[in-house]
């Protein structure tokens, strides 16, 4: 029986479904819907976002038969995708003008993929955690392919379909092997037996399939070859919530899947392959993002540096691993979404100012997005007031007090050479000549949405303590 | 000790057992006489006509569309049918929501256009007089410059 009561503890849920219908009726009868939906949208996923940060404290709990658990870091999750959704939406009004026709899906996707990133984040059993994923991955899939007139949006669509079907099919085929070796796929049961079964051959095979098909949508490095082309060819703001919102929903399900990890580290047998994972796709990321001129595609290699940093956390196996990845999922959304932001308010018509060296001199031409496109960068880099510093920190901690110098060691050699391509923007932006074919747009929205991510990138890294605190004390 | 899994791996192997035998019985025992006409594709008692592998229009997608949501709804509905007199309204709001949720989809389908029949719009094509007309004269200094 369905418990009435139970239904008002999944309101982030429901805000948002319920947005999802009353834009698509929206946008069935109103010929205004190109003007109001995008403002619908983001109040939604701001009284949904501000609703899950103030009801962090006040219920916790397991409902719809141990489907979704209600409070704690789960709303932390619902927070970060809620608010950067609405900072995408932001970004998306002024961009999607610049980019080609409108489609009145535009926004209702992005808004079910919210609702796929919150049930993902929110799962207490594996079904639904593939049904998030699927809500989530098939609004992506669409999303990036939302320009069908423009061959690079095609070709991103059906590169990021065909690998990602592949890659949930790793998930399905894990999820079935962890079943037939647990008997259940509730996520509760599965914990509470974890030592006992993480000896059995079968459900570590399961468990390794399914964190392959979460490697790929984390990109972390095996599995990362679509991520550069896929960036490049959606649109700059949806490219942002890839990067961001599909990352930080990716982590939220393998930590709940794997949360006895966390709680005895002897348990954590899958360490090796993490940190392998975690070293390859920092190096990776970094060394090749040096070699890019496309600013879309620099940013695409730099997301796969940064799953390999998240991944330290995982391969650590402590609550110090969890509690840094939040944090630096928390402070990686905003600041990434602020770069992809600027990118975006940069970006001329039909992919043009995309190159590196259309920011030579910017700081003369808007010193205010200058500033703060320098700011993210130093952030991204890992430099110390930042959000980003305090990310990297507390999840090398981590990796240090599980006996992992070494990849820490690796870390922050790989924030060494990723500063290098972070900073050459900024030294083009300060110290080189006016590049002056650049065509600028006006976009007051985004500039709101990249001032309140900047915000609170510096927020993060002023007060980086009492945000872990609060993580620490939900988990 | 078989596991319910296991029962249906023997099921699997019996069934796989099933058709090799009866394929290599059917193979030893028949007369193997081949005429013409039986190495043909069966198509009905006819002659085969053309190629099988023709191309479809890709209207058709259209109906495979609307198929697949009537039919994948049918499917869902029939065990929410069965009982959902035991659960009283609860069950019947929660059976009338999916419903709502199906037929707000199937709408906006319907208002986008997208369950149109896409039917081709032949232009024919119109001899205007003044084409014809100069289609008729011809330019004198064409005919100087040939």
């Amino acid at each position: 029986m369905i418990n009435l009561s139970e239904i008002f503890q999944i309101l982030p849920l429901l805000i948002i479904g319920a947005g999802i219908l009353l834009s698509l009726v929206l946008e069935m009868y109103s010929k205004q819907s190109e003007k109001v939906l995008p403002w619908i949208s983001v109040f939604l996923f701001i009284i949904a976002g501000i609703y899950s940060l103030f009801s962090i404290n006040e219920t916790r709990m397991i409902v719809f038969h141990n489907m979704l658990s209600v409070g704690g870091n789960t709303h932390v999750f619902y927070f970060i995708f809620n608010i950067g959704a609405a900072l995408v939406c932001l970004l998306s009004i002024d961009y999607i003008k610049k980019y080609g026709t409108y489609y009145g899906e535009y926004y209702i996707l992005v808004q079910s993929s919210v609702l796929g990133m919150m049930l993902m984040a929110g799962a207490k059993d594996l079904l639904v955690i593939f049904m998030g994923l699927e809500i989530m991955s098939v609004s992506f899939y669409v999303l990036a392919g939302l320009n069908r007139k423009r061959l690079s949006a095609n070709e991103a669509s059906l590169k990021y379909f065909l690998l990602g079907a592949f890659a949930t099919g790793f998930v399905v085929y894990g999820i079935a092997l962890i079943y037939g070796s647990a008997q259940t796929t509730s996520l509760e049961v599965i914990t509470a037996k974890f030592s006992a079964l993480s000896t059995n051959l079968l459900f570590i095979v399961g468990v390794l399939l399914f964190l392959v098909g979460f490697s790929f949508k984390i990109a972390a490095f095996p599995f990362h070859m679509w991520v550069p082309d896929v960036y490049q060819g959606s649109p700059t703001t949806i490219a942002g919530l890839f990067s961001t919102g599909g990352k930080a929903a990716a982590f939220s399900s393998i930590i709940i899947t794997l949360i006895a990890i966390f709680s005895n580290s002897a348990q954590n047998v899958f360490a090796p392959y993490l940190a392998v994972i975690a070293t390859l796709s920092m190096l990776f990321g970094s060394i090749v993002a040096i070699a890019q001129d496309n600013i879309k595609r620099m940013l695409a290699y730099s997301s796969i540096s940064h799953a390999g940093y998240l991944t330290i956390g995982l391969a650590a196996g402590n609550q110090d691993g969890v509690a840094g990845i939040i944090f630096y999922l928390a402070a990686y959304t905003f600041m990434n979404l602020g770069a992809f932001g600027i990118v975006a308010m940069i970006e001329g018509e039909a992919e043009s100012n995309l190159t590196i060296s259309s920011y030579a001199g910017l700081s003369s031409r808007k010193p205010l997005l200058a500033a703060m496109l320098a700011l993210f960068m130093f952030s991204l880099a890992g430099i110390p007031p930042f959000a980003g510093f305090f990310g990297k920190y507390y999840v090398f901690i981590a990796a240090i007090k599980s006996d992992l110098t070494w990849l820490a060691i690796v870390g922050v050699f790989s924030s060494a050479i990723s500063v290098y391509f972070y900073l050459r923007i900024v030294v083009l932006m300060y110290f080189k000549e006016l590049s002056s074919e650049l065509t600028l747009f006006e976009s007051k929205t985004g500039l709101i949405a990249v001032i309140i991510s900047s915000i609170l990138v510096i927020l993060l890294g002023i007060f980086p303590g009492s945000i872990l605190q609060l993580i620490t004390n939900f988990m | 000790m078989l596991t319910e899994f296991g029962k249906i791996f023997v099921f699997i192997l019996i069934a796989i057992l099933f058709v090799v035998v009866a394929l290599i019985a059917a193979k030893i025992i028949r007369p193997a006489r081949p005429t013409h006409e039986k190495l043909l594709t069966y198509e009905c008692g006819e002659n085969p006509e053309g190629s099988p592998w023709v191309k479809f229009n890709i209207r058709f997608y259209v109906v495979a569309l609307i198929f697949l949501i009537f039919d994948v709804e049918v499917v869902l509905l029939i065990p929410w049918a069965l009982v959902y007199q035991d659960y009283g309204f609860t069950g019947f709001a929660v059976g009338a929501i999916f419903l709502l949720l199906l037929g707000l989809g199937m709408a906006y389908e319907w208002r986008k256009g997208d369950l149109e029949w896409d039917r081709p719009h032949p232009i024919p094509p119109v001899l205007k007089k003044s084409e014809t007309d100069s289609n008729l004269k011809i330019p004198k200094e064409e005919i100087e410059v040939v």
